[in-house]
């Protein structure tokens, strides 16, 4: 019996098992401290569909062998610059999102395959130069939305200023086209954001479909095993290549669903340290620095944003005093540091 | 009581057994004061275990010690680590080099026993914030250099030097020791050119001279002879001869190295072919493969041919083969059915119907965490879009993962690998299982020439022969031409028409199978080679 | 392509420009945005004074980590994090001058070391990632350090100051005010050169500190330290107890942050509780890059060569850009977008020329065996 119990601490590792067990009391602990439980299982779905496809992109880097994705950033600067585009013309509803959604995809196609290039040049140290080319990056976007030449009175500084304003409202443009599409009413107070969800399966889907191809498999490949990759002929800087454009390209994608779900465009630097939650979400899922599935992504999205909506609510009402922020630094970034400590196989 | 000052060194009875299998049986040595032993064996005859037990290495301990004493300077003794060893007066000089590169020879020779000056510090935090004293260093440094008798900077940085200075710093690190007695070397002349190779042993011969023994471990034959007061021929775990240079000669030690033929060669001498087709031609290979460098070899095999590739461990003979398949830099010329191939391609070589089972069975042949099905036609696909489902007019190729499954089946079945279904993960399966698994991936590509690289290593008695009875199955029903490396020479024997030996990089000879042993063991020891060495562009 | 081709130059020019990329590329944006900003020269050499006896100490701390291999190390923030709560506390006890200092210093050591001997540990469990893990570290610290100071002051750990508590009785206000020991070590042997006040007393104890690392490095202890960074595991063969080793390099490191935080705190006069740590881990790496080092090599020159380049730009970015852009907001911009950029090329350039090294390393053993057996 103690050895069972020991197996399973080691293969699910202690922090998750602690971090789970803590949800478990927040969750029973919510009738008692006056917080509606289905309120609270409202808001996890809701931010399980706004946050999901990001997590989601770090699948493909991950099984090609390039680490956690800490460039996250550069993605989701495509996905800004493809949001901010559409509502300079002026789209609105699903043409709005779906054409920020295109030009995004553009944009992180070329941002892709540059950082694919740089990450190719630093085989095994990609996961600190991303680190920081994403912070680099975050930082003269800065320069960059005060120097564009944008024009919708919605977005620039109000008297006269030049340049983006800091957080842009898309109320009215697409906010919730997702969310609100074949929504389902369940009594008062909560509802089921069918479309955020359906959008989220199809990625999940497309990711599933594309490991099941030729390319896909040979990715998998990559990352298992790079040796027995380059003996089969694989071009592994190829393949890398193509899963960090794939990578970026999600994570476009993600943050246009998160805005969407939000209602705002966050500019400047609220993206810069974006990437952590999203790797500490999948770390959470059970996925470590050397394997990543779609089952960690669900997983994981949902236990973290579980943590994020309970925390808040269930402790301050016992504490009085808001340590939510705290604690999910703690949270988070206590699960980064523990995955980049488990000692992985040695891939050459 | 006489007697026994008269040795440094004793091993009585000394036996060893790795996991049930006896490496070390009952063996006896002793060494004098000042004398200089040579060390020959064949792989796997239990040289570097020996050594192994001697200067106290954890992996001995870890896997149930020894039995038999160990006597050294009048005590007995059992190391618990190299370190103890090092204490007692035993230096060892490995193959693989162990040094900084971004430190001065002075440095390194003093590695981790740099003399210090006293310092005010050290009362409070300890020896160790002592500093050093350079002065110290740089003389004792200069010392070492001058026994070994070769100009050497030592201000100089060992990552500049060439080679032959580096192992000579390796000596060097260990001259330095005073308390040195015995001193082990494991194929110091390995990198040396033949002038630095006379140094070298010019130094040991005046270290001797001083009192200290020396065990001299090298598959040069010649070397040996030269230089050593007696030489131990090590074969299969045990002490087969003792010799003294001067009253033998090298067929003679070749001979209790190889042994008499324990297995007939399977071919009787008529059976074996002549010169048919050609099917590969190698040209002055180079191969740039860490411990296994091929430095200008050349052969050619027959179509259908079993063609065997042996010699000592990390002469070479393994990088052939990884060196044609494009897992290591490669340069030379070698044509497959008469038409040159790209060297350093995997791809390429794998298009053109040469395939490999590599020794690295666990880092190179599988993909442990994935399942039986997927490490058998992974390659397959790739490589020849097999087991692939088009769609949408081709521009999506999809798994199909039923025909996998089917062809799977169909291999567990044809090489009776033990598994519990197609999708068990590859690591589960035992040694050789694995080794089935590689072979049936390799297979599923239909391939005209197979690489074979020690076949049967870590496998127990009964996979071995059925691991060799595929291969014969497959050479003889579709006629693949099979190339097999192995350590073992008696496997090599037992399925190959033909064996040529790898000696230092090169080819040292081709001999058909149904030859004596010893002969064999004269190439394998340096002698009788013919050594020719062409530059390419 | 065109970096391959650059390796296989041995043109002596060329590898001094690759080595040295970043002090020359900073050099070179200096000289444009220097004129561009408008200041005046007296302006300058008084700044980059105060910023050189402020900054440098902790810069010298960052030199140990990277002698036993660990890399830029992170930890120096986990040493920022000990000064404060030392500073928090004789703030609290209201204790001034240079013994209120001293105090700070000793209240804050056993923490320092400490959480430089966690972070050490850690650090050991991540081999080959210490910067990205030592990075994460910093962060969960943050979080932990938020805890105790936000949640635990006031609370379980009694704070009778309340004019440092926030209006709901417990944690720590935003800012403190150091008036107590500012500029007190700055001050403590006056001098005036010309116009300028000149804080002798600290660049004396920055002097000691770079005495001490010149003489570190001379001792056994130090050249084991050499000996682990360059190769773990033929240290280790060699009978050094790598991982003490590496984690003493943490703890020192630690804790001289730890006295360099208390040094710049002093000076400035004012904490911000929550945020002075934040910054200082990726300012101090950026500056130490600056200078020309990289992550298997830095030294005392680099530290202050990297002061004096990093805040100079850091001083006249905000003015160059409102120059260029009629924005100072850019210029702000541009110095973190310049921080972070500096150490993300650093590290690149490094990663990639050690495999190239590696790559030349094994084509030259090639070319030697050929060379051998030709004769």
């Amino acid at each position: 019996m103690m050895k069972k119990i020991e197996n399973i601490i080691e293969n699910f590792g202690l922090p998750r098992i602690i971090i789970f067990l803590f949800l478990v009391l927040l969750f029973i602990l919510t009738p008692f401290v006056g917080v509606r439980f289905d309120t609270s299982i409202n808001d996890v779905i809701v931010r399980f569909g706004m946050n999901g496809i990001l997590v989601l992109s770090l699948v493909p880097m991950v099984k090609s062998g390039c680490g956690l994705n800490f460039g996250l950033q550069l993605g989701i600067i495509a996905g800004l610059l493809g949001a901010v585009i559409s509502i300079e013309m002026e789209t609105i509803g699903f043409a709005g999102f779906f054409t920020a959604v295109g030009i995004a995809i553009f944009f992180a196609v070329v941002f892709g395959f540059l950082y694919s290039l740089l990450l190719n040049k630093v085989k095994g140290d990609e996961m600190v130069v991303a680190t920081y080319v994403g912070f680099s990056s975050v930082s003269f976007m800065c320069i960059m939305w005060l120097m564009l030449p944008f024009k919708s009175p919605n977005m620039i500084w109000a008297y006269g200023g030049s340049g983006l304003r800091t957080t842009i409202n898309i109320k009215g443009y697409w906010f919730h086209v997702l969310t609100d599409f074949l929504k389902i009413k369940i009594g008062n107070y909560i509802f089921f954001p069918t479309g955020t969800i359906l959008f989220f399966a199809l990625l999940t889907f497309l990711v599933w479909a594309f490991f099941k191809t030729k390319i896909g498999a040979a990715m998998i490949v990559v990352g298992s095993n790079t040796n027995y990759a380059k003996s089969c002929g694989i071009n592994v800087e190829k393949m890398r290549s193509i899963s960090v454009i794939l990578s970026t390209v999600i994570a476009a994608i993600g943050i246009i669903v998160y805005q969407e779900g939000f209602g705002f465009i966050q500019l400047y630097t609220a993206p810069l340290f974006m990437a952590f939650p999203a790797v500490a979400a999948l770390l959470l899922g059970g996925a470590t620095v050397g394997k990543a599935s779609i089952k960690n992504v669900i997983i994981g999205v949902f236990l973290f944003q579980s943590i994020l909506t309970m925390t808040p609510s269930v402790v301050s009402n016992i504490i009085k005093s808001d340590m939510s922020e705290t604690i999910r630094i703690i949270l988070s970034n206590g699960m980064i540091v523990y995955a980049l400590t488990r000692i992985t196989r040695v891939r050459t | 009581m006489e007697s026994k000052e008269k040795y440094l060194l004793r091993m009585e009875h000394v036996s060893k057994d790795f996991y049930g299998t006896k490496v070390l049986k009952d063996i006896n040595i002793s060494v004098k004061p000042g004398e200089i032993i040579g060390l020959v064996g064949e792989n796997g005859a239990g040289k570097s275990t020996l050594m192994n037990i001697l200067f106290g290495n954890p992996i001995i301990h870890e896997t149930g010690g020894f039995e038999g004493k160990i006597i050294f300077d009048n005590k007995e003794v059992n190391f618990a680590s190299p370190f103890d060893a090092i204490n007692a007066g035993i230096g060892m000089v490995h193959q693989e080099f162990i040094f900084i590169p971004g430190f001065t020879a002075i440095e390194n020779i003093l590695l981790n026993k740099e003399p210090t000056r006293y310092s005010f510090f050290s009362e409070i935090f300890g020896d160790k914030l002592n500093v050093l004293n350079r002065e110290e260093m740089k003389k004792r440094a200069i010392e070492a250099i001058k026994i070994l008798g070769i100009e050497l900077n030592p201000e100089i940085i060992v990552k500049e030097m060439p080679v032959g200075h580096k192992q000579f710093i390796e000596i060097a690190r260990e001259i330095d020791r005073k308390l040195l007695k015995l001193l082990v070397l494991d194929e110091p002349t390995a990198v040396l050119t033949e002038s630095e190779a006379d140094i070298a042993m010019n130094a040991i011969k005046k270290l001797a001279a001083k009192g200290v023994s020396v065990i001299f471990i090298s598959h040069r034959l010649q070397e040996i002879l030269d230089s050593c007061d007696r030489i131990i021929v090590l074969k299969d775990g045990s002490v087969q001869k003792e010799l003294i240079p001067s009253d033998t000669n090298p067929r003679e030690v070749a001979e209790y190295m190889i042994g008499h033929e324990l297995t007939k060669s399977i071919w009787k001498s008529k059976e074996i072919r002549k010169i048919s087709e050609t099917i590969l031609e190698v040209n002055n290979l180079w191969v740039d493969m860490p411990g296994e460098q091929v430095n200008g070899a050349s052969f050619k095999v027959n179509k259908g041919e079993i063609f065997g590739i042996g010699g000592l461990t990390g002469q070479g003979k393994l990088g052939i083969a990884n060196g044609i398949m494009g897992l290591h830099p490669a340069e030379g010329e070698v044509k497959f059915k008469g038409k040159p191939i790209f060297l350093n391609n995997s791809k390429y070589v794998l298009e053109q119907g040469i395939a490999f089972v590599s020794e690295d069975r666990r880092g190179l042949g599988l993909i442990l965490d994935q399942p039986i099905f997927k490490n058998i036609t992974f390659t397959a696909m790739q490589i020849k879009d097999m087991f692939l489902k088009s769609l949408l007019g081709g521009l999506i190729k999809w798994s199909d993962d039923k025909a996998m499954v089917k062809i799977t089946r169909e291999y567990i079945d044809a090489l009776q690998i033990k598994c519990v279904s197609e999708k068990q993960l590859a690591r589960e399966l035992s040694g050789g299982n694995q080794q089935k698994l590689c072979m049936a991936k390799v297979f599923a590509l239909k391939p005209e020439l197979i690489f074979v690289s020690e076949p049967t290593r870590g496998i127990d008695v009964g996979a071995k022969s059925l691991v060799l009875d595929t291969l014969r199955q497959y050479n003889s029903e579709y006629g693949i031409t099979i190339i097999v490396t192995s350590s073992e020479l008696e496997e090599l024997r037992s399925i190959c028409e033909r064996i040529a030996i790898v000696d230092e990089g090169q080819i040292a000879g081709i001999l058909p199978s149904t030859a004596e042993p010893t002969e064999f063991g004269l190439l394998m020891l340096g002698i009788k080679s013919k050594k020719k060495v062409t530059m390419n562009k | 392509m065109r970096k391959q081709s650059l390796t296989k130059t041995m043109n002596p020019g060329v590898l001094f420009l690759i080595n040295y990329a970043v002090p020359i590329i900073f050099i070179i944006l200096i000289a444009f945005a220097i004129p561009l900003s408008g200041l005046s020269g007296i302006y300058f050499i008084r700044e980059l004074m105060i910023r050189l006896s402020r900054n440098s100490f902790l810069i010298l701390a960052l030199l140990i980590p990277v002698m036993a291999g660990m890399g830029m190390n992170f930890s120096i923030v986990l040493g920022a994090m000990a000064g404060e709560i030392g500073l928090i506390f004789i703030t609290d006890w209201q204790i001034i001058g240079i013994s209120g200092m001293l105090l700070a210093i000793l209240i804050s050591t056993p923490i320092a070391v400490l959480l430089g001997y966690f972070a050490g540990i850690v650090l050991n469990r991540a081999k080959g990632r210490e910067m990205v893990t030592g990075f994460m570290l910093a962060f969960f610290m943050n979080g932990i350090y938020q805890l105790f100071v936000l949640f635990g002051m006031g609370n379980i750990i009694p704070i009778s100051n309340s004019s440092i508590l926030l209006p709901r009785g417990y944690g720590i206000r935003n800012t403190i005010n150091l008036l107590g020991i500012r500029q007190v070590l700055d001050n403590l042997i006056p001098l005036k050169i010309g116009d300028i006040l000149t804080p002798v007393a600290t660049f004396l104890v920055i002097a000691t500190l770079c005495v001490f690392i010149t003489w570190f490095r001379k001792t056994k202890l130090g050249q084991d330290m050499r000996t682990v960074g360059q190769d773990n595991e033929v240290a280790r063969v060699s009978g050094i107890n790598v991982e003490r080793i590496r984690v003493l390099s943490i703890v020192i490191s630690t804790v001289l942050a730890c006295y360099g935080q208390i040094l710049f705190l002093q000076n400035i006069g004012t904490m911000n509780t929550y945020q002075s740590h934040e910054q200082v881990g990726v300012f101090a790496i950026a500056a130490l890059l600056v200078g020309g080092a990289s992550v298997a090599k830095a030294n005392i020159p680099n530290v202050f060569i990297g002061v004096i380049l990093f805040h100079t730009m850091f001083v006249v970015a905000p003015r160059a850009g409102k120059a260029l852009m009629g924005q100072a907001q850019l210029g702000e911009y541009f110095r973190v977008f310049v921080s972070y950029g500096v150490i993300a090329f650093s590290l690149a350039l490094y990663a990639w020329r050690k495999r190239v090294e590696k790559e030349n390393e094994r084509k030259k053993i090639m070319n030697y065996k050929k060379s051998i057996l030709v004769k």
